[in-house]
């Protein structure tokens, strides 16, 4: 159709030009990237990029820290997205089940650790754990909770206090626009809260339980900002702990190509995850 | 009676459980940041004694020639700046894939939807790459221009459109003889205000949290958000014991502007979400 052509390029070329800029270029230039590797003549010699092909990626698939940090996060992941959905889906429930006085303080409460910037709440938490610091010495006398055992649990906690109440606001939101003919006709039913919470609240905001579980994923193997910060906190978090600081450790290196190599395995994971989890909920029938 | 109200106690009991485990951090940290002469452990750590949240402020804004209040005014910058720039931006985008009929409109529409799943952290180091070779790396702008792209943005903003802006309507302008940019800034802006406002309130989020892309892409101190200044801050409390104060205060401090914007713009957050999860 070629009505109103001009007021399309006007309202899409600013955007479109910037997403091209800042998103697709990146992403090609750090596919090209990965596919040169550094020459040099003698070892100091003069360092020239040729092109290598796929040795790059040679590299990423036999390096042992990067794949043992791929196994972290996805413990990480399996663990704390089912507990910190399930805790938010929980008191978004509680919150729509209407048991509850001062929604509104309750709403505002859970979210307010939104607004604390990653980096922020990690330093709040790493204090928080730290033996001779932390308020909490019951705790953190018994176990220390920055040791090599506890510490990525110690981060999911960061990362679970800083996220639910986004989650359950997204959840109770979901809940709100369900139509309250429904809970009549279950009512009459004789159904309970429970049951009308099962069988007719969490079928009905499983799309938006499918989002945010799609955005913890994205989240959970990006991990940077909370173990990048508990680097100064505990020993027991190395240089290569997530998939994102061994990219800032190479790039630091610098060896470039390696660390575009992979940012690029990196982005085609979390794609491929989130397009597969997606897909598989979709034919599940979840709209 | 007694047995239809355990319930509600039950609920009650639970919702303050919850609020203890996400308030407690926060008031410590209040409390921590006032503890006179940065003596963290000193007196009860739950209670405000040995209170000098003043004099521990005058320290944060002194020390190192203000550079904190430097890095306040640099996030605000990055943030405020690319969040209002951005928003418009990707409002403009939604509006026209929602509004109007065109070839290539779907394929726009996924390539960007596909953008929202591309990890941030994956663009960061070629940005850098880029940025240096056309020597831009370690300025405001290397922060700035990457962070004014919001994906999310557009999708948001084609899903309101295409719920507040009615085709009639736009229709109407048409026949009065207005054109369709001035029918949008006069118009379509107005019916979609608090669209804007969702998306900014995202937009600002993800930019005051950013943290790979300056960390990345400045080297400069002077240039830094306040969440890396105070990275770089607690990275360096080993050699300089005197930071340890200064960080939690500063820490306490860089969460003013945030809460003040969640708390007066609260009911767009509550919309926002729910048309977020509509698809």
């Amino acid at each position: 159709m070629k009505r109103h052509a001009s007021a399309i390029l006007f309202f899409v070329t600013p955007f479109g030009v910037l997403f091209a800029l800042f998103y697709l270029i990146p992403i090609l230039y750090a596919v090209w990237q990965s596919l040169y590797t550094v020459k040099r003549t003698g070892t100091f010699g003069p360092a020239t990029d040729v092109f290598g092909g796929l040795v790059q990626y040679r590299e990423v698939f036999t390096n042992g820290p990067f794949w043992q940090s791929i196994e972290r996060v996805f413990l990480f992941g399996i663990v704390q997205v089912p507990v910190m959905l399930g805790v938010a889906l929980f008191l978004a429930l509680l919150l729509d089940s209407g048991l509850v006085k001062g929604k509104g303080f309750f709403r505002l409460a859970f979210f307010l650790p939104y607004a604390v910037p990653g980096v922020v709440a990690a330093i709040m938490w790493g204090y928080l754990y730290s033996p001779n610091l932390s308020p909490f010495t019951a705790v953190t006398a018994s176990a220390d909770l920055l040791s090599p055992s506890f510490v990525l649990w110690a981060m999911a906690n960061v990362v679970t206090w800083v996220y639910i109440g986004y989650n359950m606001l997204i959840i109770y939101s979901a809940l709100l626009a369900v139509p309250t003919e429904i809970y009549e006709a279950a009512k009459i039913d004789g159904a309970g809260v429970f049951r009308t919470a099962w069988s007719i609240k969490i079928p009905m905001v499983l799309p938006a339980i499918v989002l945010t579980t799609v955005f913890s994923i994205i989240g959970t193997l990006q991990l940077l900002a909370e173990p990048q910060v508990f680097r100064s906190f505990s020993s027991a978090v190395s240089s290569t702990y997530t998939p994102n600081l061994t990219v800032l450790s190479t790039s630091a290196v610098p060896n470039f190509h390696l660390a575009a190599a992979f940012s690029v395995v990196l982005a085609l994971a979390t794609f491929i995850l989130s397009f597969a989890f997606l897909k598989v909920t979709q034919r599940k029938g979840v709209q | 009676m007694a047995a239809f109200k355990l319930p509600k106690y039950a609920a009650m009991l639970v919702m303050a459980v919850f609020t203890l485990y996400f308030l407690t951090p926060l008031w410590w940290l209040f409390v921590a940041s006032g503890k006179k002469d940065g003596q963290v452990t000193e007196g009860s750590p739950l209670l405000p004694d040995h209170f000098a949240l003043g004099a521990n402020l005058a320290d944060l804004f002194h020390y190192n020639d203000g550079i904190f209040l430097r890095w306040m005014a640099n996030s605000i910058g990055y943030t405020v700046g690319a969040a209002l720039l951005g928003t418009l931006l990707a409002g403009m985008c939604g509006y026209a894939l929602a509004k109007y009929v065109f070839r290539g409109r779907e394929l726009i529409f996924n390539i960007v939807l596909g953008g929202v799943l591309v990890p941030a952290t994956a663009l960061a180091l070629p940005l850098f790459l880029m940025f240096s070779k056309v020597e831009l790396a370690n300025t405001f702008w290397s922060v700035f221009l990457p962070s004014l792209v919001n994906p999310f943005g557009v999708y948001l903003g084609r899903i309101y459109a295409a719920a507040s802006v009615p085709d009639e309507l736009l229709e109407a302008a048409r026949i009065d003889g207005s054109g369709e940019v001035r029918t949008f800034f006069t118009l379509s802006t107005r019916l979609m205000a608090p669209a804007f406002v969702t998306i900014f309130l995202f937009h600002f989020v993800a930019v005051w949290n950013n943290f790979m892309l300056p960390l990345i892409m400045l080297g400069n101190e002077r240039l830094f958000p306040v969440t890396l200044g105070l990275y770089s801050w607690n990275t360096q409390v080993n050699q300089h014991p005197e930071l340890r104060a200064l960080v939690l205060v500063g820490a306490f401090v860089s969460l003013v502007p945030m809460v003040i914007a969640f708390l007066s713009l609260q009911r767009f957050w509550r919309s926002g979400l729910g048309a977020g999860s509509i698809k």
